[in-house]
């Protein structure tokens, strides 16, 4: 059973408010920039997580790729479309109750397979495998290399292609 | 710490994006929902990395970060595109592929 009162399980309880209080306010609220800045939230606490789950470079590469470059991205997105600021504009459309449904629907059928897979009493292991960054990095480079050069040749299509889909001609 | 309780929080996440995708106008908010959906696929590949003592899950959490940041710079350059052309970025007025 869940021991409520050790460090970890606390930090957790903190991280996983703090992610489903700004998630919801996320897609519910009628101000961009405040949507943007609520996945901020989001991902800073996602990253935390990931550091409760003895991964740091991955969270490292969350703060540094997603709060860093994605969310700049997404503010020029914001501001070169001109999104209605302030809530005059409704941001939800009409089929929103379809989409509840849906999401409600989804959330049982994926709440009652991992009740029913993993029990509350399926402990993570208190002494993990501890990977550090060169570990990660050999595997990158041995293991996955196929897969590593395959990303290298879609992060280049991707730069080519939004570059050519936003030129002025 | 439980199994469970990052699968749980994993999930949610994921509904809540997918009520984003659905219910919202703004197609930047679509997008935003999306890299809700994607972060959640990255704790469960976390959590059965730590689970099974391998480090595959942190390797391909690395990978799905790199993949969606590809996909925000093409998704954000095509709104812009739409932006550019019919002044509007609202996914409803977009039924031009309407049969």
């Amino acid at each position: 059973m869940l021991a409520l009162f050790v460090a970890q399980n606390i930090a957790f309880g903190v991280i996983a408010v703090v992610t489903c209080v700004s998630a919801v306010r996320m897609v519910t609220t009628n101000n961009v920039v405040h949507a943007a800045l609520y996945l901020v939230a989001v991902l800073a606490s996602l990253g935390a997580t990931y550091v409760l789950l003895v991964a740091e470079f991955v969270a490292t590469t969350q703060f540094l790729v997603y709060i860093g470059a994605v969310m700049v991205l997404f503010l020029f997105g914001v501001m070169l479309t001109k999104a209605p600021l302030g809530s005059t504009v409704s941001l939800t459309g009409k089929q929103w109750p379809i989409g509840l449904a849906v999401s409600l629907l989804l959330g049982g059928v994926l709440a009652y397979a991992i009740v029913d897979q993993f029990d509350f009493d399926t402990e993570l292991p208190a002494d993990p495998t501890i990977f550090n960054t060169a570990d990660v990095g050999d595997s990158i480079f041995s293991t996955y290399l196929v897969p590593f050069e395959a990303v290298s040749v879609l992060l280049l299509a991707a730069l080519i292609g939004a570059i050519v889909l936003a030129r002025k001609d | 710490m439980l199994v469970n309780q990052f699968l749980l929080l994993g999930a949610f996440l994921f509904c809540v994006g997918v009520y984003g995708v659905l219910a919202r106008r703004n197609a930047v908010m679509v997008l935003m929902s999306i890299e809700l959906m994607l972060n959640a696929v990255n704790i469960n590949l976390l959590t059965f990395g730590y689970l099974h003592g391998t480090v595959s899950g942190q390797v391909f959490a690395l990978f799905v970060i790199a993949v969606a940041a590809a996909e925000v710079a093409v998704g954000l350059a095509i709104v812009l595109l739409i932006y550019r052309n019919r002044s509007n970025i609202n996914v409803e007025d977009l039924d031009l592929m309407k049969g």
